[in-house]
């Protein structure tokens, strides 16, 4: 962009920029060529496939695959069978996922970014290298040692076990945390007005039942790995943030906690945004790591929609489902950052706002 | 400690301004020791569980289980790291990765480069066009591929082969923001200058821009070399033959216990931990620039 401001127009083809209409197009043309061809004609053929009975032989553009319309999308969302209560428990078992990694992730990197950013800090390097060491390694790697820690006899139920508690064995427990807390409490069985009621092939006491204890490794596995990286973030942001607003705000006598609430957060917006955003497009495409750990188990509750498009189209050959799947689980992610482009916009401040901001008597 | 001492001389000695300061400095200072603890404390969750993975690698089978938590192995055994080279699959799976990971990383640096230069300083036709669909593709989650990349590579007949384990990683969207951002860096006069001294279009960017590009060009590098390392999902659906495994796809394996009976922990963690060396090292070389990498892109 800049590069026009500063380079006077002259004709296409006089002078020294002879020939950069065909250098550029042969300096594109290899990103192009392995884009239109990894990506965007996949995607129009996948996009066919949910459309159609494809039934994984041959392919896909023969003549002998049948067009079906919208079937296979009616199948995991309307079907009233088995696709639709699987597309059901995935959902509702991302859903809760998402609901607790994005926020918890985000507060911990904010907390940890407070904590490493200050100036005064000794170790400040070691610090960040630790927080941040578990975001470079592989999922893979990462799931492999997390069925160790979190196994029967691994560390975590051994430090439970310090203070008293029984751990749980983690990777086969099926139990939602929310119905283990209920039955802490007597209630082990829903109302009826829950029970009777549902969506998408599960009751609403089924959607309530919270992340399984196995989906909570997993959720405990991703805020390990992901707080780093959003760390980061956030002390980049924070380093921007001018110590003079901060200053003013010592001077008028707001403490710590409002300084931060009032001053420092509000600057942090569109990082805030940004974390909130890469949260929630990472939190719906959990895939990795329940390939590697648990393959959907317990009684289904580590399914999450990426990992059932796999299985749908992979393990059961049912393509037309797989790629239906695939196409719902990108309308939700757009949907999710457009929401989160919509409710963290640069709002104008309101009026009764403003006010409390204007200087009284003159203007300056 | 001090704290408590304070109210004591402040009965003694009553003036008010040293009173405050001395209290300050100590509430200060029992600040710092509460920073450092909950510092400490949350260092060792997050180094603890890798420390424990080396432990338990040079651990027994029964060690293992019944001793989960201590650092050092009563009985120090080399066991798992034997099996793993001398009688499993291991060592076809690293040199898998790695010949996908150089690759990759190597045509990478080169397209992604290339495409960026053009993007920031060539004027062409349908520039701005190409931008647009470079930005968008940043947007389609990868897990959403996962079907239509076999559906392709399948039709196009690379399936089951390197070319198709490492042709379609060869592009990343965010390399090119990252390249066209530094690009557009540097000031314009140096290639005018080249230009006027006949260097034709490729020239100028191999033998000028090029070399003045190395820190966004090492960002690149561990970007892809990163993320080629670790990928796993587009080697699940591009490969199917025991030769073109992964090392990311072979421990998943290994961690559904495909090497036969019992939890053989020391065996898996023995596993993850080597497939961690490579992008370790790489962490600790690069470890200042990938703490400006976060926030330089997030600056750009």
């Amino acid at each position: 962009m800049t590069a026009q401001v500063s380079t006077p127009r002259r004709g296409r083809f006089s002078g020294i920029r002879r020939g950069e209409g065909l250098a550029g197009w042969l300096f594109t043309a290899p990103i192009i060529v392995i884009l239109g061809v990894f990506l965007f004609i996949p995607v129009l053929m996948a996009l066919w496939v949910s459309f159609s009975d494809w039934s994984g032989r041959g392919s896909p553009l023969s003549p002998s695959v049948g067009f079906v319309g919208l079937d296979n999308y009616a199948a995991v969302t309307t079907g009233g069978g088995l696709p639709e209560r699987n597309f059901g428990i995935a959902l509702r078992n991302n859903a809760w996922y998402v609901l607790l990694v994005v926020p918890l992730q985000t507060i911990l990197a904010l907390f940890l970014a407070t904590l490493v950013n200050r100036a005064i800090l000794r170790g400040r390097g070691f610090f960040r290298t630790a927080f941040y060491f578990p975001s470079v390694t592989s999922s893979v790697a990462i799931t492999v040692l997390w069925l160790f820690l979190f196994s029967t006899t691994g560390v975590i139920n051994e430090v439970l076990s310090w203070v008293g508690i029984n751990g749980p064995n983690w990777f086969a427990d099926p139990r939602g945390i929310v119905h283990v807390a209920l039955g802490g409490v007597g209630v082990r069985k829903g109302p009826e007005a829950l029970t009777g009621g549902g969506f998408l092939g599960i009751s609403w006491w089924e959607w309530l039942a919270g992340p399984s204890i196995a989906m909570s490794a997993f959720i405990l596995m991703a805020i390990f790995t992901t707080s780093g990286t959003m760390m980061l973030l956030f002390i980049a942001a924070l380093q921007n943030v001018g110590v003079e607003l901060g200053e003013a705000g010592m001077m008028d006598g707001a403490t710590g906690w409002q300084r931060f609430w009032h001053i420092t957060l509000p600057q942090l917006r569109p990082t805030l945004f940004t974390v909130l955003t890469l949260g929630l497009i990472g939190g719906w495409q959990v895939f990795d790591q329940i390939y590697t750990g648990t393959q959907g188990g317990p009684a289904k509750t580590t399914v999450t929609p990426a990992y059932l498009t796999y299985q749908a189209a992979f393990i059961n050959q049912d393509w037309g489902q797989g790629a239906a799947i695939a196409f719902i689980l990108f309308l939700i992610i757009i949907f999710f950052a457009a929401l989160q482009r919509w409710a963290l916009r640069d709002r104008p401040v309101s009026k009764r706002r403003a006010r409390q901001y204007q200087v009284k008597g003159k203007t300056s | 400690m001090t704290v408590t001492a304070v109210p004591e001389t402040a009965a003694v000695a009553p003036p008010a301004p040293p009173q405050r300061t001395r209290r300050w400095a100590a509430r200060a200072r029992w600040g710092q020791v509460v920073l450092y603890s909950v510092l400490i404390v949350l260092a060792i969750i997050y180094i603890y569980p890798f420390l424990v993975q080396v432990a338990t690698s040079f651990k027994t089978d029964a060690e293992a289980t019944a001793d989960p938590i201590s650092l050092i192995p009563s009985v120090f055994s080399l066991a798992a790291y034997e099996r793993l080279f001398t009688r499993s699959d291991f060592p076809l799976w690293a040199m898998n990765s790695a010949i996908v990971t150089i690759s990759v990383t190597l045509g990478r640096v080169f397209f992604v480069s290339l495409a960026g230069y053009a993007l920031a300083r060539l004027r062409f036709r349908g520039r701005g066009v190409i931008f647009a669909l470079v930005v968008a593709v940043m947007a389609v989650p990868s897990v959403v591929l996962l079907i239509p990349k076999f559906l392709v590579l399948n039709q196009i007949g690379i399936y089951n082969s390197y070319v198709g384990m490492i042709l379609p990683l060869l592009v990343d969207a965010a390399g090119v923001f990252i390249m066209k951002n530094f690009f557009e860096s540097i000031p314009a006069a140096i290639e005018e200058q080249a230009r006027i001294d006949g260097a034709g279009t490729f020239r100028v960017f191999w033998s000028v821009v090029l070399p003045m590009a190395r820190p966004a060009l090492i960002t690149i590098v561990i970007l892809s070399f990163q993320g080629s390392w670790n990928e796993l999902g587009h080697f699940i659906v591009s490969t199917q033959s025991p030769e073109l495994t992964t090392l990311t796809k072979g421990v998943a394996s290994l961690a559904s216990g495909q090497l036969g009976q019992g939890n053989q922990y020391p065996l898996k963690l023995a596993a993850a931990a080597i497939m961690t060396i490579p992008v370790a090292v790489m962490f600790f070389i690069f470890q200042k620039k990938i703490m400006n990498t976060a926030e330089g892109a997030l600056k750009g």
